[in-house]
């Protein structure tokens, strides 16, 4: 569980995130949801504590970030895997010494047991063969698998992903949408997916938070989102002609 | 009072690097790749360059000693007196400024704005110092030895061109290398290199890391990043010459 209480962030005196109060469930996948522009990854770097919040606090389970020391704080970002929204893989490293690379920083493993264990965290994101290609060598989708297999390397707890399938074909979109919900409930993860991507939000939308201009506007899961009598929602889930269309007919 | 801030800045950020390290198997290993990137890849450049400027230095000093009362001997002492106290140590690293500063700051840069770095954070690294500490300290053990091959070098490209020339003879020239050596002229050099190239890495290390938006500011930030570490080259030469000699 991942809960987030009376978050407030601004940058230059201009807010961004207004009083946001949220769960995020074990073994689901949490989708924050919202328009570009609207706030959701500085939600998300709020949580994992790369920016810094004005007001409020973040729990991960029992622990009260707040009450953390540098000590504890490291140790919970091992239990921490990020997949940032270009994939961020590291361009000097191959695909393999990516993977590698938190096994290197956290782990006493030999070098042929990090082999295996990144070998093994290709293979469930279903990547083989571009062991030792580099980013700028696989395509956009590879690159976001890449990501998602170092991400879980170390077994993490808390899965964070912000926009994992933008920029992908909608093939491509649905097979990451899968793999990241196989996975959550695969190693009972807490994870919590940005996205602005219907697809995902009814297919993969277990609990659903959307946000607008940086407030919490509704909560809710895929099954009642269709139903919600949220204007802003309604207005964000249904601009495209597709949908509306959808609608009329459900 | 906005460069206070810029300097107030660097200041913390130079108390970053050299905070608490990562297990130092990573930070050894990332020494050796930084050597060599930084490093003995700069090597060609300082060669070819030291070559040429020796040369000239030779030609140059020959041409301007119109006076037969001059000893042809000082064709070698200057050379060698420019070459070992200005132009290995001082020019010699506002041309790395030049090339390894801008590759500095756009790597980290590039980092930055790709969310590399933030990854890093993620995961519990100390980014700044995993990243930074590393290309300076290769750049300070590595500039004290690019001093000395600039040195040989450019003494040899002055003796070959003022031989083939005709300008100077051998042992004329090599007069001129011993005459009125001082040693401490070389440990001042050797001083100053290390403190040159702690600049011409700091300063684009700390400009890639402020990066903010995309390409064109990675590009930007390097090359002010050149210009401002070879301005701060230049003063602190001439700090450390006034404090030194
Ligand atoms: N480092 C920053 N400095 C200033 N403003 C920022 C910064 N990061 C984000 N913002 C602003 O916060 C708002 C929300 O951005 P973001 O969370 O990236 O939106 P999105 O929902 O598209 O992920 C935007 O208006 C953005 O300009
Ligand atoms: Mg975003």
């Amino acid at each position: 569980m991942v809960k987030a209480k009376g978050l407030y962030k601004s940058f230059d005196g201009r807010t961004v995130l207004t009083d946001i109060n949220v769960t995020f469930e074990t073994s689901k996948v949490n989708l924050i949801i919202g328009q570009s522009g609207s706030g959701k990854t500085v939600l998300l770097k709020s949580l994992i504590g790369l920016v810094g919040i004005d007001e409020g606090t973040v729990f991960f389970d029992d622990k009260n970030i707040k009450n953390l020391d540098n000590k504890q704080l490291k140790d919970l970002h091992t239990e921490i895997g990020v997949v940032f929204q270009g994939g961020a893989l590291f361009d000097s490293f191959s695909v393999i010494e990516n993977v590698k690379f938190p096994l290197n920083l956290f782990s006493n493993m030999t070098e042929k047991e990090k082999i295996e264990r990144a070998r093994f965290c290709l293979n469930r994101v279903n990547l083989d063969d571009v062991d030792n290609l580099y980013p700028a060598e696989i395509s956009g989708g590879m690159k976001k698998r890449v990501a998602i297999a170092r991400a879980i390397v170390l077994n993490p707890k808390y899965l964070f992903c912000d926009e994992p399938n933008s920029g992908l074909d909608p093939v491509n979109s649905i097979v990451i949408d899968n793999l990241i919900h196989e996975i959550t409930h695969e190693y009972n993860m807490t994870t919590i997916v940005n996205t602005h991507d219907m697809n995902s939000v009814f297919e993969i939308g277990e609990n659903i938070v959307f946000i607008a201009d940086g407030n919490k506007e509704w909560e809710g899961n895929k099954d009642n989102i269709a139903q919600a009598d949220n204007k802003k929602l309604n207005d964000f889930i249904f601009s495209s002609q597709l949908y509306k269309k959808i609608r009329e007919k459900l | 009072m906005k460069f206070l801030i810029l300097v107030g800045n660097y200041v913390i950020f130079i108390k970053k690097v050299f905070s608490k390290q990562e297990k130092n198997r990573i930070f050894f290993k990332n020494i050796g790749s930084e050597l060599e990137k930084l490093g003995f890849n700069s090597i060609p450049l300082v060669l070819i360059i030291s070559f040429f400027i020796g040369a000239v230095l030779t030609l140059q000093t020959a041409y301007n000693m119109a006076s037969p009362l001059l000893p042809r001997y000082l064709i070698g002492y200057l050379t060698r007196e420019t070459l070992l106290l200005e132009f290995s140590s001082t020019i010699v690293s506002v041309i790395l400024a030049g090339k390894i500063g801008s590759n500095v700051a756009s790597e980290i840069g590039t980092m930055k704005i790709t969310e590399q770095i933030e990854a890093l954070e993620a995961m519990g690294v100390n980014s700044i110092s995993y990243l930074v500490a590393p290309k300076i300290i290769s750049a300070m053990l590595i500039n004290p030895i690019l001093y000395i091959f600039s040195v040989f070098i450019g003494i040899i490209g002055g003796l070959l061109t003022g031989i083939l020339s005709g300008v100077v003879n051998f042992e004329d020239f090599i007069q001129g290398l011993h005459f009125s050596f001082n040693s401490y002229y070389v440990v001042y050099s050797i001083i100053k290199s290390f403190v040159f190239a702690f600049i011409f890495t700091s300063i684009p290390a700390f400009y890639g890391y402020n990066v903010q938006g995309g390409a064109l500011e990675v590009g930007k930030a390097s090359t002010r990043a050149v210009v401002d570490s070879s301005i701060a080259i230049l003063i602190a030469n001439l700090i450390l010459t006034q404090i030194l000699l």
